[in-house]
């Protein structure tokens, strides 16, 4: 069964449609892809898979179980919507860390919250408290910042910050983890330590979407590539297919005008 | 010259008394208007038209006329015009009604900052926190609050050091504070009169206590410098 199932998602904002019937599914411990220029829908596709939009129409399940279906009357209430969305974790493109915590709280602060909500929270809660700074420790670690616990995010540079961002998304434990353009907010220098990370967590088969313009980086991660245009999938297959023998023309041309750059990058 | 040194001791123990009326309406006005201005704040950033448009006419007249107009008609309207002299006349119903038309005025000024601060948390505050499966009012107190706060004290700051100097206003309807005890020894008080300068003297009173605030909003805008 897919971990993930989207069917005939559709959005509009003021007359502009932005998603126009899209369909696909993922397997778990796959990676997608979406790539496309700016303005094609993929930022607004993740924003719908973590409800912060509704879709005008469609259906979202999370292994099997229907999260979203626009034809069912929303009871929209806000507890629902919360368990919800933490099948989904989301990482920013500007990583909006909380800027009065440190990496450490940053990483622990929605556990905290959640942990509270618990039956029993309030006998158990120094060793609940305990494990919540284990986890989040070993989490930092393994995104390379053990040294950086105790910094405040302006203490720390984009590509620490994005790193303490994945940190914090993956405390809560999602199914599937989304990025929105995760390096498009740094320095080509520090693109590759955050690269890096998500490549590892790849490795250890974490289910993710990543919206990225990073093409090399798509092709060497992903298990399935999307190419989004004006609203559409475009194109849809491995990696091997999308990037080397795409079928469609403006994919060609996308591609092509990476290419250009990346040449005239001296790459 | 020693006349003036023989009546110091009298004078300031005047002023000290009406300065304590002046330092007590200063904090009910804050205690009250903080938390006022924010609910006034939220009231007029609500998606519920009648009460976003009521809140803002609120604030619309509150900011639009003098607050010595304002006192003396919540001071004087119930007992000249509705026969219902709520106040009564004395000292303590001064300050009740003082403290109402200042709470009031103020929470309209804070709540205008407020809206400012709230407005200006970047918007992916909220999702990131939405995302993490936090509640809005968690989001509210735990990550947007102390960021909002951050960005208004400099602003409050100057409300509040004019605040201070407002309070002398509450003369307008007799209250006794500190420009009240320094003008009652121009008509005779405690067996001093024709003497002006204490009434100028209050201004030292004001100029320390501004003093001494600045340097306490200063710490405090230093303290909230560990993030950015």
């Amino acid at each position: 069964m897919p971990i993930l199932e989207v069917e005939h998602i559709r959005k509009t904002f003021e007359h502009t449609e932005v998603l126009k019937d899209l369909s696909f599914s993922l397997e778990h411990g796959q990676v997608l892809s979406i790539i496309g220029s700016s303005g094609s829908g993929k930022t607004t596709l993740l924003r719908c898979l973590n409800f912060l939009e509704r879709p005008d129409q469609g259906i979202i399940r999370v292994n099997g179980e229907t999260l979203f279906d626009a034809s069912v009357p929303q009871k929209n209430q806000e507890a629902d919507i919360r368990r919800k969305r933490l099948h989904f974790g989301l990482v920013f493109q500007s990583f909006n860390l909380f800027p009065q915590y440190t990496a450490r709280q940053n990483v622990m602060l929605a556990r905290e919250l959640l942990a509270r909500e618990q039956p029993g929270y309030k006998e158990r809660k120094k060793e609940i408290q305990e494990e919540i700074e284990e986890q989040a420790v070993s989490l930092l670690r393994q995104m390379g910042l053990q040294d950086r616990m105790d910094n405040y995010p302006h203490q720390l540079s984009g590509g620490q910050c994005q790193r303490v961002a994945i940190a914090r998304a993956l405390a809560l434990q999602p199914d599937i983890l989304c990025f929105d353009e995760p390096t498009s907010a740094l320095d080509p220098e520090l693109t590759g330590e955050v690269l890096k990370v998500i490549r590892e967590l790849a490795s250890c088969n974490m289910t993710m979407i990543i919206v990225t313009h990073e093409m090399s980086f798509a092709r060497d991660v992903s298990s399935q590539v999307i190419f989004m245009d004006d609203g559409y999938i475009l194109e849809q297959g491995d990696p091997l297919q999308v990037f080397e023998h795409p079928r469609e023309e403006r994919t060609k041309q996308f591609l092509a005008g990476y290419q250009k750059e990346k040449r005239g990058n001296g790459e | 010259m020693k006349l003036i040194m023989e009546q110091m001791p009298i004078v300031i123990q005047a002023l000290n008394v009406g300065f304590l009326q002046t330092l007590k309406l200063f904090f009910v006005t804050l205690v009250g208007a903080i938390p006022l201005g924010l609910i006034i704040a939220f009231g007029s950033m609500s998606r519920w038209r009648p009460l976003s448009y009521l809140c803002r006419l609120i604030v619309w007249v509150v900011r639009g006329t003098p607050l010595m107009i304002q006192l003396l008609i919540i001071y004087y309207f119930p007992g000249l015009v509705l026969n219902n002299p709520i106040w009564g006349g004395g000292e303590a119903g001064r300050f009740l009604a003082a403290s109402l038309s200042f709470i009031l005025n103020y929470a309209c000024y804070f709540s205008e900052i407020y809206r400012g601060g709230i407005q200006g948390v970047p918007v992916g505050q909220e999702e990131a926190g939405l995302v993490l499966g936090m509640k809005r009012s968690q989001i509210f107190f735990r990550v947007t609050l102390l960021q909002m706060i951050k960005r208004i004290v400099p602003p409050m700051s100057n409300e509040i050091i004019t605040l201070v100097k407002d309070t002398s206003l509450a003369r307008i309807i007799a209250l006794q504070e500190i420009i009240w005890a320094g003008q009652a020894f121009m008509k005779g008080s405690h067996g001093i009169s024709g003497a002006i300068w204490p009434l100028f003297f209050t201004a030292i009173y004001y100029l320390v206590w501004n003093g001494i605030l600045t340097v306490l909003l200063g710490r405090l805008e230093k303290k909230l410098n560990f993030f950015r």
